[in-house]
């Protein structure tokens, strides 16, 4: 029962935040959504069995990426509403009603096939079990993650540099 | 302890998807654009770690896991390089208003 209404909690979370992010016109208000929307998903993954991956959505997303959002929201000075005014178009109500038709038609295909969550042991989600197929089955993809981020540190530098 | 099912995970999941999906379409400011990307990743990851319990094998249910690892380093690198476009065109253009920013398209 207590999972239940935990899930249940975190999942009006997730669904209020998520319209803010969209609906609210100041960015950094989207953005702190944004930091609330990762915490109650990291509640989410802890039900889910994924310690882990928990942790790490606090300590990357909330924590990093997020503060990241932020310093250049600060930077750019784009924190005043009237900056980048929003014009009503066709296209908003068209899009939130394709989104809503899209939501419901994937909830009606998952609710009417999917068979239960397997009985899993406790400790799939841990540090010890996840490093231990991150280092042996899934080595090739985690060295091309590595390769992937020296190239994404020397773009932004490129980047970030008036003239090299 | 396995009370909630999986197909509430997945419809979360999806409502997320839609929403960001939503923001990408009718945003003007590229940060909250990528703000709305992310909320699409998290969205990509809740799946995985959903259908990751659906599994019977040991493996594939730690494989859902290690997926959402990879998913979080990839967006750590699409918001360093993204983040550090924006600033590059607002240095260059003074706005970062996207449709103003139209030079590739014609």
């Amino acid at each position: 029962m207590f999972v239940q209404i935990l899930f249940g909690l975190m999942a009006i979370v997730i669904v209020v935040t998520s319209i803010g992010v969209v609906a609210v016109r100041n960015p950094v208000r989207s953005a702190l959504n944004l930091v609330a929307n990762f915490f109650a998903l990291a509640v989410l993954y802890l039900l889910l069995y994924a310690q882990f991956v928990a942790a790490v959505q606090i300590i990357v997303y909330a924590g990093a990426i997020m503060v990241l959002f932020l310093f250049t929201i600060m930077l750019l000075n784009l924190g005043s509403p009237a900056e980048l005014s929003e014009r009503g178009e066709i296209k908003r109500p068209i899009t939130w009603g394709l989104a809503l038709l899209f939501v419901i038609v994937l909830a009606g295909g998952v609710f009417s096939r999917l068979s239960e969550a397997q009985p899993a042991q406790d400790d799939i989600g841990t540090v010890q079990m996840v490093g231990k197929f991150l280092f042996t089955d899934w080595v090739y993809p985690f060295e091309l993650t590595s390769i992937l981020l020296l190239i994404a540190i020397v773009g932004a530098i490129v980047m970030a540099k008036r003239r090299l | 302890m396995d009370a909630v099912p999986i197909s509430w995970y997945l419809t979360l999941s999806a409502f997320m998807f839609a929403m960001g999906v939503t923001g990408v379409v009718i945003k003007r400011n590229p940060i909250v654009i990528f703000m709305c990307i992310e909320l699409m990743l998290n969205a990509a990851n809740l799946a995985f770690l959903a259908f990751a319990r659906q599994q019977a094998q040991l493996g594939a249910q730690v494989a859902g896991q290690v997926y959402a690892i990879l998913v979080m380093a990839v967006a750590a690198a699409e918001v360093a390089i993204g983040l550090g476009i924006i600033v590059a065109i607002y240095r260059l253009r003074d706005t970062i208003n996207v449709d103003e920013m139209n030079l590739l398209k014609f």
